[in-house]
Formats: structure tokens, C-alpha cells, sequence
């Protein structure tokens, strides 16, 4: 943000390329995004290291009985099948934390494919490809995930698969924008002209201008993903039991919530504020990245 | 005009089409498809009169085109588990769905824009950082988890509002049992799409606030207050309209999620349903009809785009 300086002509002054030190640096200016981006180094290593600490089975009974409140054998208590809560917590973070970012990184693949592809081929592969996302952005893909789930099955896998077809259309269309603005430069016009094979101007001269955008919109989509994990798993189409997620934790405790509201509230504070931080993050990059938004 | 109405009627069909292919040939062809759900203790008859019933012997493509060539006329089958017919049972559901999502739509375009325009002027201000703070934690909040929250606060600690159901229907009717009904869906389901309608706004109205027609209202000395409300927020709003076009999708996604907190008995809840009981006409019926109104929603917000906006027309 730092580097942006508004001209007397209202137009922006900045390096459209911009370097990644100069990205961090931007990106600290923005207390929240960066408090946020720490934040989830944070829950990350405890969700993934804290298992290791505290090596409690979360599949398995404990002594202390269903529901029991806290206490130092169990900070967070047991839940409705007497499994201590704080070990479902950790390992179930880090399920949804894998599903989230899994998806993520399926998503981002189709989403560059596409988006890469259509822009760059132009003519009837944009119009396939283009037409096809403009189709899925105006189903309401929820339902369609819950199709393909009772269809396909509940594993872990399919939840993932799943997920990442239902949300790289966002992605597809900001790195086919980017692509039109980008093949038009000098440079790629070089390297067509030296006889780079197509695949090699994309992969080497374009798609490398793209990755801010990429990596804006991959964080963007962590959060959506996380949300999506969580509702068909709230509806009893998710992950399925034993194994914990944020989200099936969620699923019975709505039958709790009188008797012990802390199993209802407690997963979903944990996903409100790791998608919190994801789209601060997001956002925070956007505008450290693109002078475009700083505009705004 | 008539170009553009032929053309993008065209390209609605093309998408129905499209969609109604992919979920059937997913349901059809997928290894837990149809064929594999007949109840266990089905005996060879009733499994052979199942099969000839619904076509199973027939190849997947006859099936898809005499399901498309019934689904035109209003038929889409009957439904496996309570042997009605699944127009019928969507059309019973899908009016409480349609009251949910209007009530919803009046509601956060209403705020939305209030509050988007409000976050525009007052940019970089207390109200502005309010404003997307909350934003930012509506896009975040699961909101079946909000929903659960606000049952705990409304229906269980304070007990001023019902946690779930519609109301009575069809017995004496009370306002208050009717709105008590509503408040907290229509919160929930609001949360989802009002942040949305807020960031949209308020970025539309910045860039109208820039452009050099209103520096010229500015310069010749007109109030402010006139600046913005009348000359800038027209031009704003017109964008507004693709916004809430395209958020129709997300509405009706979330009026699932919704309807499952609250018992609201709609189309969402008809899905879950139907998608549990491994219901397969009535999951393609519900996900045809969804389809079919946000195409026509869709094309409804074109065509008052085009209305609105004269350059367009000629897309």
C-alpha cells in the first residue's frame, strides 16, 4: 500500500510488477491482514503439531462420562459419546484445514486451466470454455453438491473433489482477464514470435504474471471452501463420523445446545475466525498486489 | 431489442439443457445409481415392476430423453419414496422458499445499499471501517452456526422467538405467530448476501463519485447532498442490478442451509430429503426447478438491465 502514491491526475503510480519482498512489506502496512496471516501460521502449527502435545485418542471413550464440563484431564470437556472435546478440536482443525486447502489447490489448478486457456487460445475454445463458468456461476452449486455427495459418496476424497468443482469459477475468470491483458505485451509477442510452443509462453512468460492474482484469489477460496466443508457436513453429507471435522462437530450439537451449548460453539467460533483471517488475508493481499483496488 | 431477447433465451435453454444433463447422467451412470437402492427385502417381482416402472432397463440416453420429453410437459416423474408426484410435491414446498427468499431480497437490497452508499461517502471514516468490518464477518460466519447461536440467544435464553417451523398455516391466522416465524431465516439467510449487496455498492458508488460529471456538478454548485443522492447514486445503482442477479444462486444455496436450521418447510429441506432417502426423481426434479428459476431470474434482470442501461441492448 505504501509503495501506491495517488498523482495529481488521480491515476496510480505504481510497478505493476512489483516484487515479493515489496508484497510483504505492503502487506505489514496492513495491521489486520497481517495480525491475521500470523494468526493462521499459528492455529496451523497447533492444529497440525498440537496432536504430537496432546496425544489424547479424539475417537476414543474417556472415563470422565458424556457431556462432563472442564477439567485438567479434559480442558474443553467430553462431548454427547464421552470423546474428549479438545482432541476432536485439534484433530478435527486439521481435517478441515486439509480439506479446505486441498480443495483449494484443485480449484486453483481448473481455475488457471481454464481461465489460462481461454484467453489465451481465444475463438471457439474461449467461447466453450468461458460459457461453461459463466453456467456454473448461475446454478446454485450448493445443490449440486449435494447431489454429487449422496451420488458419489461421503469420503474425504469425493467431500474434496467435490468441493473443488464447485468453486474454481472465480478463479478462472480472474486469470482469464489476466491473460488477455497480458498476452497483448511485447514480451509474449517475442517469445511467440521466437517459436515458444504455446504451453511454453503460458507456463514461462504468463502465468507467472498472474500468480498475485492467483494466490489472492487461492486465499479467498480457502475461506469459501472451509464454509462449504462445514455446511454439508452440518447437514450429515460430509465427513462422516468417527472422523471429527469442525464441521461434524457442529452436526449433533444442536440436540446439546441446551445441556452443553460450549460443543455447539466452540467449532464454529474456530471456523468464523480461520475464515475471518483467510479473507482479511485475502483482502489485505489484494490490495498490497493490485493498485487497481487501491483505486477504490 | 428483440435480438437480444432471442439470444440470451437461446442461451438460457442451452444452460438448462447442460444442466439437466450432467445431474442426469451423474445420478444414472454413478455405481450407487438408482438401480442399487431398491430396498433389501424387494422381491424379484416388485424388483422386475420397479425396473419396467421406471425404465431401468432401458439405456441411460432413451431414459434422459423421455425424462426431458415428460420434464417439458410438467411430468417429472414420482417420487421413490412416497410414490406422489414430484411436481406436485415441489410446487406444495417451493412457495415457502419463495417467501423466505423475497422477504430476504426486499430486506438486504434495502440495507444493502443504505449501507454501501453510507461506507462510499463516508470512505476511510469510523463508518466506513464499521461497515467492512462486518462485511468482512458476514462472509465469514458459517451461517448455520450463526443460526444455532441466535436460537440459543432468541429461542432458549430469552425465549421471544420460536426456533423453528412456519407458523401456522391454514389455521387462525396470527401476525405475530407469521412474523415471530420469519425474523430469525430471514436473519440468517440475509447474512449471507447482504455483505455482498454492501462491497458492491459501496465500489460502484466510488467509481460514479469519480468520473468527471461529478466534479462538473460539484464545480457549477450544487449541494453535496444533491451530488450524491442525485447524480451519483442513479448511475451507481444501475451495476447493482447484476449484483443481485448474480447473488440469486447464493440466496437460494443458502436458503438450504436455512430452511435445515429452522424446519422451514421448503424446497431446501425437500433436497435434503430427497438427497437422504436417496430420493433420485425428486433430487432431479428440485434441482431442475432451481435451476429453471434462476434462469428466469437471470433473464428477468438482463432484460431490466438493458432497460435501464440503453447501451447495452445492442450485446
Amino acid at each position: 500500500m505504501v509503495s501506491v502514491k495517488p498523482t495529481l491526475t488521480g491515476e496510480i503510480d505504481a510497478n505493476p510488477s512489483q516484487g515479493k519482498t515489496s508484497v510483504l512489506k505492503a502487506l505489514r502496512n496492513n495491521k489486520v491482514a497481517y495480525a491475521s496471516f500470523w494468526f493462521l501460521v499459528l492455529i496451523h502449527v497447533a492444529v497440525f503439531l498440537g496432536p504430537v502435545v496432546w496425544t489424547v485418542n479424539p475417537e476414543e471413550l474417556q472415563a470422565a462420562g458424556s457431556l462432563a464440563g472442564w477439567s485438567f484431564q479434559h480442558p474443553f470437556g467430553t462431548d454427547d459419546l464421552s470423546r474428549d472435546v479438545f482432541a476432536r478440536m485439534l484433530h478435527g482443525g486439521r481435517v478441515t484445514l486439509i480439506v479446505g486447502l486441498v480443495a483449494m489447490l484443485f480449484s486453483l489448478l481448473i481455475g488457471t486451466v481454464v481461465g489460462a486457456c481461454a484467453g489465451f487460445f481465444g475463438k471457439v475454445v474461449e467461447s466453450i470454455l468461458m460459457r461453461i463458468t459463466e453456467a456454473m456461476m448461475a446454478i446454485p452449486t450448493f445443490f449440486f453438491i449435494l447431489v454429487a455427495l449422496t451420488v458419489l459418496g461421503t469420503s474425504p476424497t469425493m467431500v474434496i473433489v467435490v468441493i473443488a468443482l464447485a468453486g474454481w469459477m472465480e478463479i478462472a475468470r480472474v486469470v482469464y482477464g489476466e491473460t488477455l491483458k497480458w498476452k497483448e505485451y511485447e514480451f509474449v509477442e517475442a517469445a511467440n514470435a521466437s517459436g515458444a510452443t504455446p504451453f511454453r509462453i503460458l507456463t514461462k512468460y504468463i502465468i507467472p504474471q498472474i500468480v498475485p492474482s492467483i494466490i489472492v484469489a487461492g486465499t479467498l477460496t480457502i475461506a469459501a471452501a472451509i464454509l462449504t466443508e462445514s455446511a454439508i457436513s452440518y447437514l450429515g453429507l460430509g465427513i462422516q463420523a468417527p472422523t471429527a471435522t469442525w464441521g461434524n462437530m457442529l452436526q449433533n450439537s444442536q440436540q446439546y445446545i441446551w445441556t452443553a451449548p460450549v460443543l455447539g460453539i466452540l467449532p464454529g467460533v474456530a471456523i468464523t475466525i480461520v475464515v475471518l483471517a483467510y479473507n482479511f488475508l485475502g483482502d489485505g493481499l489484494r490490495d498490497a498486489l493490485d493498485p487497481k483496488f487501491v483505486k477504490k | 431489442m428483440l435480438r437480444f431477447l432471442v439470444n440470451r433465451l437461446g442461451q438460457s435453454i442451452i444452460l438448462l439443457l447442460i444442466v439437466t444433463i450432467i445431474t442426469f447422467f451423474l445420478i444414472n451412470l454413478a455405481p450407487g445409481g438408482p438401480s442399487s437402492t431398491m430396498r433389501m427385502d424387494a422381491t424379484a417381482e416388485e424388483r422386475q415392476a420397479m425396473v419396467e416402472n421406471l425404465g431401468l432397463d432401458q439405456p441411460v440416453l432413451v431414459r434422459y430423453v423421455d425424462w426431458i420429453t415428460n420434464a417439458v410437459q410438467g411430468d417429472l416423474g414420482v417420487s421413490f419414496n412416497t410414490s406422489e408426484p414430484v411436481t406436485q410435491r415441489i410446487l406444495e414446498r417451493l412457495p415457502y422458499t419463495i417467501e423466505l427468499t423475497v422477504f430476504t431480497i426486499i430486506i438486504s437490497v434495502l440495507l444493502g445499499i443504505f449501507l454501501g452508499v453510507l461506507s462510499a461517502i463516508k470512505r476511510g471514516k469510523a463508518q466506513d471501517h464499521v461497515i467492512n468490518f462486518f462485511s468482512v464477518i458476514g462472509l465469514s460466519v458459517p451461517a448455520f452456526w450463526l443460526g444455532l447461536m441466535l436460537i440459543l440467544l432468541f429461542s432458549i435464553n430469552l425465549g421471544w422467538l420460536p426456533s423453528s417451523g412456519v407458523g401456522s398455516r391454514g389455521g387462525e391466522f396470527s401476525l405475530w405467530g407469521y412474523v415471530s416465524h420469519l425474523i430469525l431465516p430471514v436473519l440468517i439467510l440475509t447474512t449471507t448476501v447482504l455483505p455482498n449487496i454492501v462491497r458492491f455498492t459501496r465500489s460502484s458508488m466510488l467509481e460514479v463519485i469519480s468520473q468527471n460529471y461529478i466534479r462538473t456538478a460539484r464545480a457549477k454548485g450544487a449541494k453535496e447532498s444533491i451530488v450524491l443522492y442525485v447524480h451519483a447514486l442513479r448511475n451507481a445503482l444501475i451495476p447493482i442490478i447484476t449484483i443481485i442477479g448474480m447473488l440469486i444462486p447464493r440466496l437460494l444455496s443458502g436458503a438450504v442451509i436455512t430452511e435445515a436450521i429452522f424446519g422451514w418447510t421448503g424446497i431446501g429441506t425437500l433436497i435434503i430429503e430427497a438427497a437422504r432417502g436417496r430420493d433420485y426423481p425428486l433430487v432431479m426434479g428440485v434441482t431442475v426447478v432451481i435451476t429453471v428459476v434462476v434462469v428466469v431470474c437471470n433473464l428477468l434482470v438482463d432484460i431490466l438491465y438493458s432497460r435501464v442501461d440503453p447501451r447495452v441492448k445492442n450485446v
